[in-house]
């Protein structure tokens, strides 16, 4: 089980919860998970997230692979000038 | 409108062209002789990319009519470097890292030539003056004054 | 793609040779967008929205046709409604349907053949607008009963009975504020407002397009992106990717600002149209309007601190707008406000509005430079208060390896405390100040990424080198790349040219954004080189019919690795090079990525400003940046970037903003009366580069463009409002402001 960190919008439709845990070795199999779990996530996933693991943050590697306690944080897709 | 007929000098070349009454010399230097060497960054005089000199005057080309190059002499950056040989502000501004996108760099050498024609040792306080008709938004500046001023010392001593 | 292990000497990295660029920049022979013409070519001319939100009832083309001269006229009709809405959105911001949304929103387009013709015709084209309320200012946007800019665009993020200009909506932080609060001797709650600024590069966009018969296209145009120029032309026009060829010019100037399109798509459409090339050209006038500024902002913040310096809760709300369309940057602005700080409780809230203005486009950091100047004010007000050294509050503070950032992730390896210390350390921090001076700090702070790469290096049978690479360079990049792949292969710098490649000649590249070209097209580079290595290694094993690992790579030739794997002279690359059509064909590396690994960076400016209590002027008397550049590439360019963020910073802090009239159009679209900072506004702007490895990068390279934009507002206004003796809180700072303020 992966532990994943929810910026504090997404915590709307995951009944509050800052965290939840989902069965996953990928960071895709994180974001498919979650929009079976919690549905209401998924439009925020179709524009796009990015992934930070252990602090280094990972646009949209689908295939990142996911180490047992390493540390899973969902933030926005990054967008830069 | 009647289109004018003009007789000029460009860069110690004799040119002739023919433009609207109305058409200012950027427009001509660019669109009618392929001198795009001056850049069009406002139209109005405010950025200094147009910069040439008319009859050794400082002029930004948008706000000058073709017309008036009328038996003048007109020198744009295409005519700064001798054949192969830059200027030194060009190997200044090139060693010296004075420019990130280029796109101000011709009408900066341009007015930095004027500037050191008439004072060969301007203080630092005294080149940003001058240029300050010369927008530039990548370097702060910075790099391009210390580059006329290190052209500024090789032509004092040349 | 980690930090090579070993720990290396550079050779050439880190020296500050000449661009390969640079003689065309100075004699004037660099091709600008507006520099390319085609034979045939007309002009193409766009006409404007006078309003800032109208119904378009009709619009009469008939006496535009009808002029000689005039090959093509279109509309909002000629193109193709489009289902996503992200593509629908840069559509309709490049020709206006229904409405138009903003004064300079385009309404219709012509080409002809001449530039007093395409005038002519704009003018005899007839538009009946019906003229609706507008609301400009983003918090007037929010309030009930404001004018709806577009109807139905909230994400479903925004909570329900919120003002239906409020299209997006977000939440960042953790720990108890309530708690936190309670810990603080003193709390203090600020508001703030700044104005949208311009990116002001000084290249107005300009494109050439040309269409031919058979649905083929060629697109020639300065932007940052030529491949994401691709995607949204070929998607607007309904062509296929493959049939529509962009090739970037030299860009005169970006920021941000051209990352997306405004006249590339009309001018393809005109071309389809008239069977001719067509060149579009924007005046500055037209840059102002219509092009993509940074969102106006509108933002509270409040902070608790302890007597002794110790930050115990944060919280920002950040009310953003970015123009007419939704925009997602209040995300950007949240995450950012407190990632200096290790903070236990802290908590921001993003919001967008639309408001009839140009849609927000890009700008250095986008998002972060409005937030973190409203947190790193309040900062320096609780120092002031408190009898604090901003600077030690800050090093108390400091988000370090371990902090739980306000984003989310905890942070690994940051360079930000050994910023602060740099500054501490600098004797600009301790110079003495004279009356009516004032210094100020600012840390900043921006994410940075890498995104998707590809590159070619091709190893010339004269022993020369020539690298492909897909980013525009905006100032100096090809340098740098060339100076990694003459570190990587061990030859001069002189031997390699670098050039940025068109659409068909490499895969897809991310646009030049995020900071990412030196880091991300660097790493692939260096990862091309060491593929055409050991090419070139498998060719010298068979020279010597040894195996391939039996040989290494050493100062530009093949070397046989130890004393086992035999005896032979080295054989350089030229030498490999000029018997490659014997040994096997042509030598080429490459390397494709989608890079991740960029770190986040930080940066601290101290600036000593003053402030003129006749007049409300203020003057910049001395500024330092000191920021982590990971490993500085090409040191010069590095500079530059540090030098120019900062003084597009002071700009934005002191002078530049949208002005606009109670009728919504903008009163100041011109580099007369939107002043940017000149030549003689300035003093030096000194540098510090910290050099802390990226452990993303092989040779630890950090992305440095962004960063320096960020920490010169609050900076400045701290300086400002020292010297003042009275706490700003609006930008720019200009005179009136100021004065307004002295006099309370």
């Amino acid at each position: 089980m992966v532990k994943v960190k929810l910026w504090g919008t997404l915590r709307h439709w995951t009944d509050g919860q800052a965290e939840v845990e989902v069965e996953a070795a990928t960071f895709k199999e994180v974001l498919d998970r979650l929009s079976e779990l919690y549905p209401g996530l998924a439009p925020q996933i179709r524009r796009g997230v990015s992934m930070s693991l252990d602090g280094v943050i990972y646009r949209e590697a689908w295939f990142q692979e996911i180490k047992p306690g390493q540390e899973v944080v969902l933030m926005p897709y990054m967008q830069g000038g | 409108m009647k289109s004018l007929h003009i007789s000029t000098t460009i860069n110690g070349d004799p040119v002739e062209f023919i433009c609207d009454p109305d058409e200012p010399l950027l427009d001509v230097l660019r669109n009618r002789l392929h001198l795009t060497g001056a850049k069009e960054g406002c139209g109005t005089g405010d950025c200094g990319a147009c910069s040439v000199t008319l009859n050794g005057r400082l002029v930004c080309s948008c706000l000058v009519l073709g017309a008036e190059a009328q038996r003048a002499e007109i020198t744009t950056i295409e005519g700064m470097a001798e054949g192969d040989q830059l200027h030194p502000l060009q190997r200044a501004f090139i060693d010296g890292a004075a420019f990130q996108c280029g796109v101000c760099t011709p009408g900066i050498l341009v007015a930095a030539k004027a500037l050191l024609e008439k004072n060969p040792s301007p203080t630092d306080e005294e080149v940003r003056y001058w240029l300050a008709g010369n927008l530039c938004r990548c370097t702060g500046y910075d790099k391009i004054i210390a580059a006329v001023q290190v052209a500024a010392a090789e032509m004092r001593s040349a | 793609m980690a930090l090579d292990q070993a720990k290396r000497e550079f050779r050439q990295v880190g020296t500050r040779p000449n661009r390969p660029d640079g003689v065309d920049k100075v004699t004037g022979r660099a091709q600008y967008g507006a520099d390319m013409t085609a034979p045939g070519m007309l002009t193409g001319a766009i006409l404007r929205s006078p309003h800032a939100h109208a119904r378009i009832v009709s619009i009469d083309t008939s006496a535009a046709e009808a002029i000689a001269g005039v090959r093509a006229v279109v509309t909002g009709v000629d193109f193709t409604p489009q289902e996503d809405n992200f593509l629908r959105d840069v559509q309709e911001n490049c020709m206006a349907r229904d409405k138009a949304l903003y004064d300079g929103h385009a309404v219709a387009a012509v080409a002809a053949t001449s530039p007093a013709i395409a005038k002519a015709a704009l003018k005899a084209i007839k538009v009946v607008y019906e003229v609706l309320p507008h609301v400009t200012d983003v918090d007037a946007a929010v309030k009930p009963g404001a004018p709806i800019v577009q109807a139905g665009r909230a994400l479903e993020n925004v909570p329900a009975g919120m003002s239906e200009n409020v299209t997006n909506a977000c939440e960042f932080g953790h720990g108890d504020l309530d708690a936190g609060f309670a810990k603080a001797d003193l709390v203090i709650e600020r508001s703030f407002k700044t104005a949208a600024t311009h990116q002001g590069y000084i290249e107005p966009h300009a494109c050439l397009a040309s269409f031919t018969a058979d649905g083929k296209a060629d697109l020639w145009c300065c932007t940052q992106g030529q491949f994401f120029v691709r995607t949204l032309c070929s998607a607007i026009i309904g062509m296929e990717a493959s049939q529509l060829r962009v090739t970037p010019s030299e860009i005169g100037g970006g920021f941000g600002g051209k990352t997306t399109v405004f006249i590339e798509p009309v001018a393809l459409a005109l071309s389809k149209k008239s069977g001719r090339p067509v060149k579009i050209v924007m005046t500055r006038d037209e840059v102002f309007k219509a092009t993509g500024p940074t969102v106006s902002s509108s933002m509270d913040v409040r902070i608790g601190m302890t007597k002794d310096g110790r930050i115990t809760a944060g919280e920002a709300n950040l009310r953003y707008s970015g123009g007419a369309f939704p925009c997602g940057t209040c995300d950007m602005g949240a995450q950012a406000a407190f990632a200096a700080y290790d903070v236990e409780a802290v908590r921001t809230y993003g919001w967008n509005a639309l408001t009839n203005r140009p849609k927000e486009a890009a700008y250095r950091a986008p998002g972060a430079p409005q937030a973190i100047y409203a947190v790193e004010s309040v900062v320096d007000e609780l120092c002031q208060k408190l009898g604090l050294d901003p600077l030690a509050v800050r090093l108390k503070n400091a988000a370090h390896k371990g902090t739980l950032s306000s984003y989310g992730p905890t942070f690994n390896e940051i360079g930000l405390e050994a910023t602060l210390e740099a500054a501490k350390a600098h004797p600009h921090y301790t110079a003495p100040l004279g009356p009516n001076q004032g210094r100020g700090l600012s840390c900043g702070f921006w994410f940075n990424f890498g995104g998707n790469t590809c590159v070619s290096l091709n190893i010339n049978t004269d022993g020369t080198v020539g690298v492909t690479e897909g980013n525009p360079d905006i100032g100096g990049s090809r340098a740098s790349i060339s100076l990694m792949a003459a570190e990587e292969l061990g030859i001069p710098y002189e031997n390699i040219r670098t050039i940025v490649a068109d659409t068909n000649s490499l895969g897809y590249n991310d646009v030049t954004d995020g900071s990412r070209v030196t880091f991300s097209v660097g790493l692939a580079t260096i990862k091309a080189a060491r593929d055409a290595i050991a090419k070139m290694k498998a060719r010298a094993a068979r020279f010597w019919g040894i195996d391939e690992e039996a040989v290494d790579w050493v100062d530009g030739a093949a070397v046989p690795a130890g004393p086992n794997a035999g005896k032979f002279p080295p054989l350089t690359l030229a030498e490999i090079a000029a018997t490659s059509p014997q040994t096997g064909g042509p030598i080429a590396g490459h390397y494709e990525v989608n890079v991740d690994g960029a770190g986040v960076s930080f940066g601290v400016h101290l600036v000593d400003v003053e402030v003129d209590p006749e007049t409300g002027a203020t003057k910049v008397l001395r500024y330092t940046v000191f920021q982590d550049a990971g490993k500085a590439v090409h040191p010069d360019y590095v500079e530059g970037q540090m030098q120019g963020g900062a003084v597009q910073g002071i700009g934005w802090a002191l002078n530049e903003e949208y002005i606009y009239g109670a009728d919504g159009r903008l009163q100041n679209p011109g580099f007369l009366d939107y002043r940017i900072p000149v030549a003689s506004d300035l003093p030096n702007i000194e540098t510090v580069i910290l050099e802390i490895p990226n452990p993303g990068h092989p040779y630890g390279v950090r992305g440095v463009g962004e960063t320096p934009i960020v920490p010169p507002l609050a900076a400045i206004a701290n300086a400002v409002s020292r010297a003042a003796g009275v706490r700003l809180t609006e930008l720019p700072m200009s005179p009136p402001r100021i004065l307004k303020a002295l006099k309370g």
